[in-house]
């Protein structure tokens, strides 16, 4: 299993699913090769009934679509067309925590309070709403009615853009980049890809990097801010990682998927006095709750729970026979988890009414009866522990610790109150630059390796380096995200890091949450008087998958940050859009893309821009 | 004599032969219908990968078959045209051609024999010898649009393999294809042989 993952619990549950015969994305992908050319060319267009049309890349055969479409317009239209899926699933997510938020102010929402005030009056004022001599509640309803008409917004530009710095908002002003609101973009991303509407492939791509911002600047940003709000600005925790963290003799409860709205419900109803004597009636020491992928980020981040791992261990923590419940509400839930479920006596329960999957338990959340349904979710989970073959069940054991919690307000109080410290050890080569590595997991590339070696390679140079979401929990796995891993980091880095007690790569959460990265390297611009293009910066997704990594990639440059991408985009069938984004981009936005699947050699190309943008700054 | 020919630089693996052969092989002849057919109809061209490059396998319609040769029936043979065709009502299934077959293009499938009986038989590819007739081309190479499955016979392709080689002296490798195919297939290479490092 060595070639498949470098997480060794993950091997070990991999190796039972084999003995097992049971099927999972490892051998999904072996069975999916050869993948079809033209997708991965992006030359296949399946997006109006004239096609399915391709494209010969050869250029002997058809080198235009039914419509006429040539390569350049085929592959930056499907480039756009995924990248408004993934805006739209972080926007979505942001939306409905705007709707608990809301319902929340008016009282109609059960279990939700308002736990930081001084954010909600701290953004309120952002958005110009009055917080004198007004009701915590009151504030939040105005702001979270504010919020929501960002999404169809007609005032011309969305709230949070304001907080880049004036050169970067002045790059995006001239390029008309700005978006005019958040569903606005993503509704005329799909619009532009209509046959026969925009057909230049650089309006194409432009219009992606506009719903890129609307997402990065917007909804996901949007998410992370009520989120806080609601639940708590996170602050530093420690915890466990790995499939480990299962317990043996309690009532093992996932929850999986995105969004905390349901999950911080279920958290507080573990404690209830009730169910957990139900739980000691039917033979369990205790209720024990885990999260997965970023769910299990956020409640992480927020109350400092326990995470059994990212998008690759999902199928393994059914397979280690132990979990009664998975509880999932939505985004990079495998379709197969009920299969693999169907062979343990593992309960699939979802909770969104956008998200079923057949022969899953439904209990749809909805923010009047949120603590209902948790506790209804939980009572199905102690139920089914008795039906738990303890011949079957195999768990792993020790867990790597963790710590993380490191939102933009608990990187500022680590460093007392202002970013200078950091700037000045930036300043004097202590600390090289900084890189958000970021995205998912992929069968295409080693479970965890991309994350992992990056990191490795990075804070050994002295790079700063901060995660979120799958890639955050990759580098918990490796023991990365403890203090003691300063061992592994440059002495200048071990130095500054050292002297705070603080991890040399930074968990800032779930993958909405990169918008926290966005804050932060605004907030260094701002403080050193430049734009975030010229800071000693860059991002990663090493094993990125999904359409919300292509958002975020393209938002990262977008906001001048140059991104390294371990899994080739389906654009190569174009040499104009691949020329565009790993290239002239740079003339456009001040940032660009590269492609490398070598995390080694991805090391050496951040190196390289961030030693380029030192020199350039005169440090 | 013309057969199936493979330009495996061309390949990219879309298996869009695989389909057009499963279509030509069914009783409908028909995409939507041909897929609820039982048995489901087989495909006689398979697309295999390697080290991420793939290459379309087919029946070589042998000059000298290994499979016609060693059949203990006689159900195997070679038409005038070099086709080598199996005779079903001939076929015991016993996979002799199947073994010695060296590209392991033999199938088998589910005849409905007399008196409501089953026979499982031999299978392989016909050359699409109707379409041929009709001067149609064999339903695989139609459907590939990369120009990496060609009706010809091996001097043909030779011919023109010549050509093109001389055609790239003096040029630099790269040049044999477009950039585009290139920087993907780097891209897929490395991505490979990362995944074989320890």
């Amino acid at each position: 299993m060595k070639e498949k993952t470098i997480d060794k619990q993950a091997a070990l549950i991999l190796n039972k699913a084999s003995e097992e015969g049971i099927e999972t994305a490892w051998d999904r992908y072996e069975r999916q090769l050869p993948q079809c050319g033209y997708g991965q060319l992006g030359l296949c267009c399946t997006l109006c009934a004239l096609g399915p049309c391709r494209i010969d890349p050869f250029g002997e055969g058809p080198s235009r679509g039914v419509c006429g479409a040539d390569r350049n317009t085929m592959v930056a239209r499907n480039l756009l067309q995924m990248l408004a899926s993934g805006a739209a699933a972080h926007s979505d997510h942001g939306r409905e925590v705007l709707e608990v938020a809301l319902s929340t102010a008016m009282e109609k929402a059960q279990g939700y309070k308002i736990t930081d005030s001084e954010k909600l009056r701290r953004i309120a004022q952002e958005y110009g709403i009055q917080t004198n001599d007004k009701e915590d509640k009151e504030i939040l309803k105005e702001l979270s009615l504010a919020m929501m008409e960002e999404f169809g917004t007609i005032k011309g530009n969305i709230q949070f853009v304001k907080r880049a710095p004036a050169k970067r908002q002045e790059i995006w002003h001239n390029l008309d980049v700005i978006p005019r609101g958040i569903d606005r973009e993503i509704v005329e991303a799909m619009h532009r890809v209509h046959m026969g509407v925009d057909n230049h492939y650089i309006s194409i791509l432009l219009h992606g990097i506009r719903t890129a911002i609307a997402d990065g600047w917007g909804g996901s940003m949007i998410a992370t801010e009520m989120s806080d709000i609601l639940f708590g600005t996170p602050s530093l925790k420690e915890s466990e990682v790995g499939l480990s963290t299962l317990r043996e003799d309690q009532v093992n409860i996932v929850l999986h998927g995105h969004n905390p709205v349901l999950s911080e419900q279920i958290v507080v109803a573990a404690q209830d006095k009730e169910l957990l004597d139900m739980a000691k009636e039917k033979g369990a020491k205790g209720i024990n709750i885990v999260g997965m992928c970023c769910t299990g980020n956020e409640i992480l981040m927020r109350q400092g729970i326990p995470i059994a791992g990212n998008m690759l261990n999902q199928e393994l923590a059914i397979i280690t026979g132990a979990v009664e419940a998975v509880v999932v509400d939505y985004q990079c839930i495998f379709p197969a988890i009920l299969e693999v479920a169907k062979c343990f006596h593992t309960k699939i329960i979802t909770t969104s009414e956008k998200a079923k999957f057949a022969g899953a338990i439904h209990c749809e959340f909805h923010p009047e009866k949120a603590l209902e349904t948790a506790k209804e979710i939980i009572k199905i989970a102690i139920e089914n522990y008795p039906n738990r073959k303890r011949e079957r069940v195999i768990i792993p054991d020790s867990s790597s610790k963790l710590m993380a919690g490191f939102s933009v307000e608990t990187i500022l109080s680590a460093l007392g109150g202002s970013l200078s410290p950091i700037v000045d050890a930036i300043k004097q080569g202590k600390i090289k630059g900084a890189v958000g590595i970021v995205g998912c997991n992929n069968p295409k590339i080693k479970h965890d390796y991309g994350h992992v070696v990056l990191a490795k390679e990075l804070i050994k140079k002295d790079v700063l380096v901060v995660v979120t979401g799958c890639s955050a929990i990759a580098c918990a796995k490796a023991g990365l995200l403890m203090p003691d891993a300063l061992s592994l980091a440059g002495d200048g880095l071990k130095e500054v890091l050292g002297s705070l007690g603080v991890p040399p790569v930074l968990h800032m959460g779930s993958c909405v949450d990169c918008s926290r990265i966005l804050v932060l390297l605004s907030s260094i611009a701002k403080e050193i008087g430049v734009d975030i293009s010229d800071l000693p910066v860059a991002g990663a997704a090493p094993e990125w998958y999904s359409q919300k990594a292509v958002s975020i990639g393209t938002y990262f440059v977008a906001s001048g940050v140059f991104t390294v991408l371990g899994i080739a985009p389906r654009i190569f069938g174009s040499k104009k859009v691949t020329e565009l984004l790993g290239d002239k981009l740079q003339e456009v936005i001040k940032a660009k893309f590269a492609i490398e699947p070598d995390p080694v050699k991805a090391a050496e190309l951040i190196m390289d821009h961030i030693n380029k943008k030192r020199s350039s700054l005169g440090i | 004599m013309k057969k199936v020919q493979i330009n495996y630089e061309r390949c990219i693996g879309c298996k869009h032969c695989e389909i057009a052969c499963i279509i030509e092989h069914s009783s409908s002849k028909e995409l939507f219908s041909c897929i609820e057919e039982q048995p489901y109809p087989k495909r006689f061209i398979n697309v295999e990968v390697s080290d991420m490059q793939t290459y379309p396998v087919n029946c070589r319609h042998c000059d000298f078959p290994l499979c016609m040769n060693i059949c203990p029936v006689s159900a195997i043979r070679k038409e005038k045209d070099g086709t080598v065709l199996i005779e079903p009502s001939f076929c015991i299934g016993c996979g002799m051609c199947a073994m010695a077959c060296p590209f392991g293009v033999i199938k088998y499938t589910v005849l409905e024999a007399p008196a409501k009986t089953k026979r499982t038989v031999a299978v392989k590819c016909d050359g699409c010898r109707d379409r041929v007739k009709m001067g149609r081309l064999p339903a695989c190479v139609e459907a590939c649009k990369t120009g990496a499955l060609s009706y010809e016979s091996i001097e043909e392709y030779e011919s023109k393999k010549r050509k093109e080689v001389v055609s790239f002296l003096g040029k630099e490798p790269q040049e044999a294809a477009p950039i585009e195919i290139v920087m993907w297939r780097d891209y897929l290479s490395r991505l490979y042989n990362l995944n074989k490092e320890e």
